[in-house]
């Protein structure tokens, strides 16, 4: 299919760019260190014994969701940073759907959020997080559709950012009450109201909710770490995917035409 | 065969303009031709050039590449046509043959693989090819950002040939290129047009550019102005003169009234020819002549003149 060849190609240019960036390369080694050891360590000696789970664990699985949910989501910002680069006029020059455009950098993103999130199963294997082969077979769709699921909602964000300062500056908006909102840190079992109503609105939520909900399986903890059944996870997930993907497909697509 | 461009009653105003960026232009463009595009800042040169290649809607009016409709056909257009953009659009972070093979991805030439290595060999042999055409050579697997202002312009004429476009646009390639780059440049699009059977729409600031094209379109505030072969604008717009001078120059002066021809002094006397030819004047002057120089106007000379008309 001559389109998956354009898939295949925009794809690989954003993990070549990846690879060829020595900052995101360190980052993704030494992140996972500091939140896994030290944030889940700290996290654990303090409040582990009265949570009656394991933090590291909690922590663990937390940022997985969040790293492959935000990094996919931010990603996809490249596509305006293309478009000031003028890098875009090559791109929507040629004879590829601007689907296909769409769905190679949200493809592309989700690959470079994949490499990231393999440091962070590794510090967790080294700190004995149980996780089985089982585990993290189960682990790579639950990636796949936590990554889609961020690209679908940064495509969306997209089209509300006009340059990179705005993009920054939304993105922090956007995302920063989501992690206490979607549970990255801290049990969300009990909220008030109104932090619920918009706990329930944050995609994030779910996304972490579905790695703790495989990770967690069959474990006397699953009850007090997991908020609902992984199969409403995927059903939530992958509704709120259908329509941001739609939306933010025909908007930015208009966008990019009828100026 | 229908024109290679066609442009009918083309209109563009932008989403937040109060005025049309294009208004009303009409012009064909046969296939193999040189053409044109010239006018000041803001004409709206950019806008239809990025109307002719889809990247930009339009408000009203029809416009076919190669017979396909930009509106209803937007892939197919896209497929008959290679451009130069006025600004490089260069992946940065990549290296030259790194940006051709997204692009060959992209007009689904060749299947897509991460290494040149692992690429078909006609890739890796047109890539070679063309590298070479250009003068780029072995620097084709340098990153870009590495590379000259000159080379990068070569590298993305590479880029726009890999496809065999049937139209190929170039706005305003030449800008921010040395006189060498640039000559070099128009060299290899000479040869270019020779070999393949290539219609070319230029932009330009640079007139001189555009002195060797078929048809030239001048547009001004989103109107054509002027448009026509480039020696037909000129004719139209400026006179060609003839400077000369006499040691004897009463003499000279009574041998013009005489022959009524309308000429002014500056120094010498400077004879407009208004459709005469300058050989025909210079035999009918029997004096010594100690000056004889023609000047024939210029493309830019019309164009400021047009541009200075359209103004007052």
């Amino acid at each position: 299919m001559p389109e998956l060849n354009a898939i295949a190609a925009i794809a690989g240019r954003d993990l070549l760019k990846f690879f060829r960036d020595p900052g995101r390369l360190i980052a993704a080694v030494v992140f996972p260190f500091l939140m896994i050891f030290l944030l889940g360590g700290t996290l654990q000696l303090n409040l582990g014994r009265s949570a009656g789970f394991n933090f590291i664990g909690f922590t663990f699985t937390g940022f997985l969701g969040m790293t492959l949910f935000q990094s996919t989501a931010q990603g996809l910002s490249s596509l305006m940073e293309d478009r000031l680069n003028d890098f875009a006029q090559e791109v929507f020059v040629s004879p590829v759907s601007r689907y296909s455009i769409v769905f190679g950098k949200i493809v592309g993103e989700t690959l470079v959020a994949i490499m990231q999130v393999i440091p962070f199963v590794l510090f967790a294997l080294v700190l004995r997080v149980p996780l089985t082969p089982t585990h993290i077979a189960l682990l790579v769709p639950v990636a796949l559709l936590s990554c889609f699921m961020g690209g679908a909602f940064g495509l969306l964000l997209l089209n509300t950012m006009s340059d990179t300062r705005a993009a920054n500056q939304i993105f922090n908006f956007v995302f920063l009450p989501q992690y206490f909102l979607a549970g990255l840190i801290s049990p969300i079992n009990v909220l008030p109201w109104y932090l619920a109503v918009l706990s329930f609105l944050s995609p994030m939520r779910y996304v972490i909710d579905l790695a703790r909900g495989v990770v967690y399986a069959g474990t006397p903890e699953f009850g007090r770490v997991v908020l609902l059944s992984p199969a409403t996870n995927v059903a939530v997930l992958g509704t709120m995917f259908v329509v941001f993907m739609v939306a933010g497909t025909a908007l930015f697509v208009r966008r990019e035409t009828s100026r | 065969m229908a024109p290679a461009i066609e442009v009918r009653e083309l209109v563009k105003r932008y989403r937040k303009g109060t005025v049309n960026a294009v208004d009303g232009v009409s012009f064909d463009v046969e296939q193999g031709q040189f053409f044109a595009l010239l006018g000041p800042n803001g004409a709206g040169k950019t806008t239809t050039i990025s109307i002719l290649t889809t990247t930009l809607g339009l408000t009203s009016g029809t416009v076919k590449i190669a017979g396909h409709d930009v509106v209803r056909e937007a892939s197919a257009v896209r497929r008959e046509v290679g451009i130069i953009f006025q600004n490089p659009s260069l992946d940065m972070n990549l290296n030259g043959e790194e940006n051709i093979r997204f692009h060959a991805a992209l007009y689904r030439l060749y299947p897509y693989r991460p290494m040149f290595r692992l690429m078909p060999a006609a890739y890796r042999r047109q890539v070679r090819e063309l590298a070479d055409v250009v003068g780029l050579g072995a620097e084709v697997f340098k990153p870009v950002r590495r590379l000259s202002g000159g080379m990068r312009r070569k590298l993305e004429i590479i880029r726009g040939l890999m496809h065999h476009p049937k139209v190929l646009f170039l706005d305003e390639p030449t800008s921010g290129l040395d006189t060498a780059s640039r000559r070099n440049l128009w060299q290899y699009i000479s040869e270019l047009r020779k070999q393949r059977d290539i219609t070319i729409c230029l932009t330009t600031h640079q007139l001189a550019e555009a002195e060797d094209a078929d048809r030239v379109c001048i547009i001004d505030h989103g109107h054509v102005v002027a448009m026509g072969a480039p020696s037909e604008v000129k004719s139209e717009l400026v006179r060609e003169k003839l400077h000369i001078d006499a040691a004897d120059r009463s003499a000279l002066r009574r041998r013009l009234q005489k022959l009524k021809v309308p000429f002014s002094e500056d120094g010498h006397f400077v004879i407009h020819l208004d459709g005469r030819s300058a050989y025909e004047v210079v035999h009918s002057i029997e004096q010594p002549l100690t000056m004889l120089r023609t000047e024939s106007a210029t493309l830019e000379d019309a164009y400021l003149r047009l541009l200075a008309r359209e103004d007052a």
